[in-house]
């Protein structure tokens, strides 16, 4: 008679390192330059993100913005309040990331009350932004806005999630999808937020994380021809000036929101249409 | 004992040799992984434009969606003279006539699907006579489907015989013949057609229909090349080759066109020998030709749709 094992052996605790990828297309891919750089103090490789990698990520928010800009203002708010969720049920990941203690802890919490916030906005923003306007004519005159497109940002180094997180909630909230240059020093945080994004309905190709270098990458973005506004939140006044020049060439709208909740950061990345709707006579 | 009787083209068959796939998919999936830059890919771009044949075959097609398929042949880019008009435009055999008024003598020529394309199971009195109406009304390319039904079934003699039969029907019209080899089921199965497309009098062989996926791989279309190649070097009369369906990108046309050129040589770089078969790769080649010359990235935004 062989012997009963009453316990399993214990197996040894491997220590199990995580490869940080990009998010493009909803799907989370090496670099195809399968460069890498080093950050969090030389312990982690992130990936060194190439301009065929932003030009995929444009390609696959362009396939994005028809649906996504379709969809109802209300789904759209649904959604965002799920990354909230998404966001929240990490938040033991995210705070480890962003260097543990009380203030790692805060920046997470203020992520998730932007999307929150954010959500909330998506279907009344065309209510407090939108106008009917006197004209002296026979016309119904209304004024609303529209979603500009693919949207380019380039996020703060720092707060590493929170300043990736605040601007880009007011371009998805306004139906726009989005190509993001992550926090250059600390991507991981940034990229990890695509693993809540990918969990959370937000379809395929309507946010894209790339991680790299921001100076290679910033004119690949802002000469783009299918990026159609580009928030340059972190970037210092040569690279404004540099972005500007670049996107003169398909009319770039460019802003430098400073990551406060407003509506104003809502509508900087939306286009005003006006409609002259004929009436009787 | 009774003796073993056989077709000409069964004959034929039995010296065909097997395919060794894994050699195949080695070699067309290292062929696809060179880079071509600069003004090398400019030419290939260039190139990709000449031999293509924009198509369309829908049953929505209109004949105002044919007159606008037939400008963008004729000006892919209507701003810029130096683009290239397309070798010809591929329509349904309904569409032709509209086709030829509107390509008129530019060198565009027009081609026409035929035989119950895209299934093939039709009768051959009908399929002759499509060809024969297809060509009055002005196609001077026609794509026929083989009847794959028939070549599964074994029945080789009866697919040759209607490659045959139609050759005969298309008069001066040039002949293209679609092994649809997504429903061949081999490679052995493709190079077996290919050499009865051939014997059978086609002056280019094709790929698919595209309605049936897997289209036009490369290691198909280098199964084909090489059952192209072997014809001439027994026969001296050199069959063109046109891959259709599933190429939609510059990347993959250049990845086809140097395909080409490693297995039949620089003399089938020409639209009297290679095709491509497709729709939306036309745009998708201009905004990469765009991006060599601008140095920034296109959109598709910027392009006529065909």
């Amino acid at each position: 008679m062989s012997a009963v094992r009453s316990t399993p052996p214990k197996a040894p605790e491997l220590d199990i390192r995580k490869t940080y990828k990009l998010y493009i297309d909803g799907k989370f891919v090496r670099t195809e330059s399968g460069r890498t750089y080093q950050v969090a103090g030389g312990r982690v490789n992130a990936p060194r993100g190439s301009r065929k990698d932003v030009r995929n990520a444009v390609a696959a928010a362009r396939k994005a913005f028809d649906g996504w800009s379709g969809r109802t203002a209300y789904n759209r708010g649904q959604v965002i309040y799920r990354i909230a969720e998404m966001l929240d049920a990490r938040r033991g990941e995210f705070v480890s990331l962003l260097g543990k203690g009380p203030a790692a802890e805060r920046e997470v919490d203020q992520a998730v009350d932007s999307l929150v916030w954010y959500a909330g906005w998506c279907d009344k923003l065309h209510a407090v932004a939108g106008t009917v306007n006197p004209v002296a004519g026979p016309y119904f005159n209304f004024t609303f806005p529209e979603p500009t497109g693919v949207v380019g940002l380039i996020a703060p180094e720092e707060p590493a999630l929170l300043g990736l997180v605040r601007h880009l909630a007011p371009a998805l909230c306004g139906g726009n999808v989005i190509v993001a240059l992550v926090s250059e020093s600390q991507p991981l945080a940034g990229l990890v937020f695509g693993e809540a994004l990918a969990t959370s309905d937000v379809p395929a190709g309507v946010v894209n994380l790339v991680s790299g270098s921001h100076s290679e990458l910033l004119a690949i973005l802002a000469g783009h021809m299918d990026v159609n506004a580009i928030d340059v939140a972190a970037c210092n006044d040569s690279e404004v000036k540099q972005v500007q020049l670049l996107a003169e060439a398909n009319v770039k709208r460019i802003v430098r929101s400073d990551g406060t909740h407003s509506l104003e950061a809502i509508t900087s990345l939306m286009e005003m249409k006006t409609v002259w709707h004929p009436i009787g006579h | 004992m009774a003796a073993v009787t056989s077709t000409p083209i069964e004959a034929l068959l039995r010296q065909v040799p097997p395919v060794d796939q894994v050699a195949v998919e080695e070699r067309a999936a290292s062929l696809a992984s060179r880079s071509i830059k600069k003004s090398s890919k400019l030419w290939a771009l260039d190139l990709a434009i000449r031999v293509m044949d924009l198509t369309t075959l829908e049953g929505a097609d209109t004949t105002g969606r044919v007159r606008s398929l037939c400008a963008k042949a004729l000006r892919p880019a209507p701003g810029d003279p130096s683009i290239p008009h397309t070798a010809a435009v591929c329509v349904y055999p309904s569409m032709a006539a509209v086709a030829r008024e509107c390509v008129g003598d530019s060198g565009v020529h027009v081609a026409s699907v035929v035989t119950a394309f895209p299934s093939g199971q039709s009768f051959l009195a009908v399929k002759v006579a499509e060809v024969k109406t297809a060509v009055a009304a002005g196609a001077d390319e026609v794509d026929m489907v083989i009847a794959r039904g028939a070549f599964l079934a074994g029945d080789y003699a009866k697919v040759y015989d209607e490659i045959v039969a139609v050759r005969k029907a298309c008069g001066e019209a040039h002949l293209k013949v679609i092994l649809e080899t997504g429903e061949l089921g081999s490679y052995d199965a493709v190079r077996r057609a290919s050499h009865i497309a051939m014997a059978a009098g086609a002056d280019f062989i094709k790929t698919s229909t595209g309605k049936v996926s897997p289209a036009a791989t490369l290691p198909v279309s280098l199964v084909m090349m090489e059952a192209i190649r072997d014809w001439y070097q027994f026969t001296g009369r050199a069959v063109g080759f046109k891959p259709a369906g599933g190429i939609k990108t510059a990347k993959q046309a250049i990845a086809h066109l140097v395909l080409v050129n490693e297995t039949l040589g620089a003399d089938w770089l020409t639209p009297e020998r290679y095709r491509i078969g497709a729709s939306s790769l036309l745009n998708d080649i201009l905004m990469q030709i765009a991006k060599q010359r601008s140095g920034v990235y296109s959109s598709a935004g910027y392009f006529t749709e065909a």
